[in-house]
Formats: structure tokens, sequence, C-alpha cells
């Protein structure tokens, strides 16, 4: 019980942010619409196929959850170190992870709303025709995109502790080329089995490789393995992200603890 | 019977993060203390000689080299968890929290990572807010507070989980006098008022110190040099008279550290005002006709002297050789 306070105690500033601070509005929906706008003339000047504009749509919306993990998981264990909210999470009688799983909910629940959101005005904008047509499986490609996603993102959260100062540098480095290898744009297929498997380490790709399967069926060539088989990899991903996660949190702290780096700023 | 606190030959030395770059720096040396249940004990020492190191060591942010500590009975080191669940802890300048929060969710926030239930939370909060003055800014967000109102916000974040024990890392640094005032009355009434309930805080004031502390331990070093009731502190020290002068601006003022039954000598210059600030600490009470003849002297005036009562930090000046400034 005393974990579940503390999930809903860390996501509750994550959640109340969006009522508080409403220029995400502008810069988590409105810009990356411009990008997405971009590819979506690029491939309309093309004449491809529609599909494709409801690619770009969907991988817009997903960048948002990217943006999200990296900025706002993988980086946030250090910049609580800065704050001096840290220590005062390591000093409390609760498992970390429920630190780190209540900024997970709360990033989760914050993203999907400015992902739903890219959606609704990229579907307007370009009148792309959605076809769902297996509610259960986006449901569960949805979660277990996200329970991997952000599995990766409490990892990298503790591990970004031990590069201190250059966490933002790395946030950096991931960002763009993730966006490529990842296919944001363009179905993943096409990098070839071998970089499209390697990229499946990042959870997004094989859950935006699902989804564009679930809402485009017409576009099944597009895609680069069956949907169930992307289910089963990101559901062992999901696991496996958040046993390392414990892990590398539990080392981090031991760290922290013998050598006194945690509970020091500008480290 | 079961200590608050107890260490036993804790040391702790930080290596260097690369040998090249620097030696190892011992921050604590064989510190031995024993802390009853119940007790408000100082730690009085000047920057750098181990205070807040001992804390977070005592608050598991931080493992000893070698030596144990246990608090509430428990191993720092092994029974963390159980520590955990007995103390909290609040430094001054502290900058938790978020300042899209307002104080009263920042301090909600805070009260769940203990598992304390909402209503319970919400009822300490109120309480507390209204004791540190601080209720008519409950619903504003933490980024709007000043420096005395967050500290107090952060002070309140301390107790509103009812510890055990307490740490207190400097909780007055840096505030007003009003806002130092009601911190401290507010700690003192905490310790009388619940059974057993427990403060360690550090601080660089001495009459902080002096009007808290049941206890008071003075560390430098990593070193233990002092530990007992501020009188009796005191008495250590009663056996010197201290003497205080005010004179115009003095130039040369070695001559007076060396005249015989001067045991210690300290000074300060207002440039500004013109005149310079001496204290004496005196074996012998005769010495201050030869002081007096020295000023003349030297060509300055005597503004005032004043005969003083042993304080705190005359004590700190006799173990540790120099003033906390």
């Amino acid at each position: 019980m005393m974990n579940l306070r503390a999930v809903r105690g860390r996501a509750y500033p994550r959640l109340i942010g969006l009522t508080r601070e409403p220029s995400w509005m502008f810069f988590e929906i409105a810009l990356p619409l411009l990008t997405v706008s971009a590819y979506a003339y690029i491939y309309k000047f093309m004449a491809a196929k529609p599909e494709f504009v409801g690619y770009v749509i969907l991988g817009g919306a997903m960048t948002a959850f990217w943006l999200n993990v990296l900025w706002a998981m993988a980086s946030q264990l250090y910049w609580e170190k800065e704050t001096g909210n840290l220590s005062l999470f390591l000093v409390a009688p609760i498992s970390r992870m429920s630190i780190l799983a209540g900024m997970a909910l709360g990033g989760m629940v914050g993203t999907t709303i400015r992902a739903i959101s890219t959606v609704f005005i990229g579907v307007f904008a370009f009148s792309v025709v959605f076809s769902l047509t297996d509610p259960v499986a986006l449901v569960i490609v949805f979660f277990v995109t996200l329970v991997a996603l952000y599995g990766m993102g409490m990892m990298f959260a503790s591990l970004y502790l031990l590069f201190g100062r250059e966490a933002y540098h790395l946030s950096n480095l991931l960002t763009e080329p993730v966006y490529l290898a990842s296919g944001f744009y363009f179905p993943v297929r096409y990098l070839g089995f071998w970089t499209a498997a390697g990229a499946s380490i990042i959870p997004i790709t094989l859950g935006l490789d699902a989804l564009r399967q679930i809402f485009f069926p017409s576009g099944a060539q597009d895609a680069f393995l069956p949907i169930w088989t992307e289910i089963f990899v990101l559901a062992i991903l999901s696991v496996a992200f958040l046993i390392l996660s414990k892990f590398s949190l539990d080392f981090m702290e031991r760290l922290g603890r013998t050598t006194g780096r945690l509970t020091l700023r500008w480290q | 019977m079961e200590l608050a606190v107890e260490t036993k030959s804790l040391t702790r030395v930080f290596e260097p993060k690369k040998k090249k770059e620097g030696k190892s720096v011992v921050a604590l040396d064989s510190v031995d203390l024993r802390i009853e249940h119940g007790e408000l004990f100082g730690l009085l020492g000047p920057n750098g000689a181990g205070k807040t190191t001992l804390l977070k060591i005592l608050s598991t942010l931080l493992l000893p080299t070698s030596g144990k500590a246990y608090v509430a009975g428990f191993d720092v080191e092994n029974e963390f968890h159980e520590v955990r669940r007995r103390i909290n802890m609040v430094s001054g300048g502290e900058i938790s929290g978020y300042g899209l929060l307002t104080v009263k969710e920042n301090l909600w926030m805070f009260s769940q990572f203990y598992g304390i239930k909402t209503k319970v939370a919400l009822e300490r909060i109120d309480q507390l807010l209204e004791l540190f003055n601080l209720e008519e800014k409950k619903n504003e967000k933490v980024r709007t507070l000043s420096t005395g109102q967050r500290q107090k916000m952060n002070v309140i974040r301390g107790f509103v989980t009812d510890p055990e024990i307490i740490f207190l890392d400097e909780p007055t640094l840096g505030l007003d006098v009003n806002a130092s005032k009601v911190i401290r009355d507010y700690i003192v009434d905490w310790v009388s008022n619940g059974k057993n309930r427990t403060v360690l805080l550090t601080t660089h004031y001495m009459a902080e110190a002096d009007q808290l502390c049941d206890r008071i331990a003075i560390i430098d070093n990593g070193k233990i040099l002092a530990c007992d009731t501020p009188d009796n502190l005191k008495r250590i020290v009663k056996t010197n008279t201290t003497f205080a002068l005010d004179v115009t601006m003095l130039e040369n003022k070695d001559a007076l550290g060396v005249i015989q039954g001067v045991d210690k000598f300290m000074f300060s210059d207002d440039a500004e005002k013109g005149f310079t600030r001496l204290k004496f600490v005196l074996t012998d009470e005769s010495a201050v006709s030869d002081i007096v003849s020295e000023i003349v002297k030297s060509g300055s005036k005597i503004l005032s002297l004043k005969k003083t009562e042993p304080t705190l930090e005359d004590v700190f000046i006799k173990m540790v050789g120099k003033g906390l400034d």
C-alpha cells in the first residue's frame, strides 16, 4: 500500500502539470505536427499510397512518447539529483521502483493525451482514414508498447545517473537516430530485416509497426513482423526492461551510497 | 537500553575519482556518539568538519568506510529499510519539490512516500502550516515562495511524517530572525511534546545550539572534540576570563597575541566604521593591563572594554583553535 501511495504521489506532478502549464499544447502538439506535415506533403507530392500519410501521423504521435521517455524519464533522476529531490526519495522507506513507476504512469497518461491530440489533428488536416480492425489487439499493442518503452526509460533513468552532466548529450544523441532506426516516418521494414530487427530493441519500433498494421490493414505488405509476433516480443521486452531497471536502480543506489556521488550536485 | 543514534569508530574516507586527481579525504575519523531517545542533540563544527557526512551516513544515504552506525537500534548499512521507516531529514537551503505544485500539494506528495493516508496527511499539513504561519500560502505555487517560506515548507515536510528521529542539517541557514525563531520554537515543542522523539541538528550558529540542544558535540576535521551539555561545555573555559574590546583601527596586532596570560586572541576589523574588535581569552586576568598598555602604545584608542561570560563560541575556539567564521 505504501508503494502504491508513492506511485500516486510521484505521478501527481506530471498529471497536474497538464493543467498548470498549457504551453505544452504548442510545444508538444503543434511543433511535432510541423514535422508530420513535412513528411505528409512529401508523400502526397510523390503520390505514395495514402496509408503512408497515416503512417507518418502515427509516427508523429509516437514521437511524443519517445521524447517523454528520453527527457522526462531517462534524464529525470539526474534532474531530481540536481534539485535535491533524489536524496529525499532515497531516504523514504519505499521501493525506488515506485518512484520510477509514478513518473512513468504520469508520463504515460499525459503523453497519451498529447499523442491522441496529434492523431486527431493530423487526421483532420490530411483527411486520413483510419480503419480499426482489431480493437483487442490495439489495446494490447498499446499497453505492451508503453510498458516496454517506459520500462526502458526506467532502466535508463538510473544508468543516466552514471553519466552525470553528460546525460543531456545522451538524450540528444538518442533522439534523431531513433527517429530513423525505428521508422517513425516510414515502415521500418524498408531498412532491411537485420536493421529493423536491431532497432526492435527500442520498443517503439515494433509497437509502431503493429499499430500501423492494426489501423491500415490494406498496407500489410509494409509490415515488418506479424502483429502477434510483435506483441510477444514486446511482452518479453517489457519484462526484461522492468527487471533490468530494478537491477540498475539497486546497483546505482549501492554505488551512490559507496561513493557518495548520488547526493552531490553538478557531478 | 537501545539508543536513538549510536556510532562506533565511524570512519568515512572519500577517495578521488581518479588517483591522479588528488588525495583521499578523511571526512569522519573514528567517531563515537551515543544519543538517547528524546534528546535534542547538536553537532557544531566549521565547514568541512564532517557534520553533513555524519548525517548522510545516519540517514542511509552514504556508507561508512569502517566502523558502525545504528539508528533506533538498526544498522544503517544492512538494516537501512528499518532505519528509513523511522527517520526523516531536512537540509538548509533545500530547493526540493516541484515549483508547479502548490505548497500543500508538495507536502502531500512527500507524505505519500511515507505511506501516510491522505486524510491524515492533509490534517497534519494544515496544522503545521498554521503553526509555521504559512497557512495563507498553502495554495500558492512553490516557485513563488521566498527563501524563508520555502525553508519553512521544507521543515514541515520533515515533520509531517512524524518521524521517530529527525536529522536537521543547518535548518535555519540564511533565514531571517523571525523565520528562524518559528523553526527553533517548533523543534523544541516537537521534542518535548512527544515521547522519545529525537532530533540531531547540525548548525553553524552557536546561539542556536546553545538555546536548543540538550547536548552538543563539537566536531572538527572529522573528529569529535567534546560532547556534553552546553553548561558543562562552558565550564571547560570558565577557568579562563574573556574580554572584548573595541578600539580605533589597530594596524599591528601581532604583539597582543604573545602577551603573557593570553590563552586565545581573535580580532576583526570593521574598516567602514573604523574600528577593530578584539577578543581575548585570558588565563590570568591581570594580563588586561598589559593589553591596554600595548593598545595605547600602538596609538589606538579604546572605545569599549567588556568582560564576558563564557559562551559556546569560547568553548569552540578553545577546542578548535579558531572561530566559525
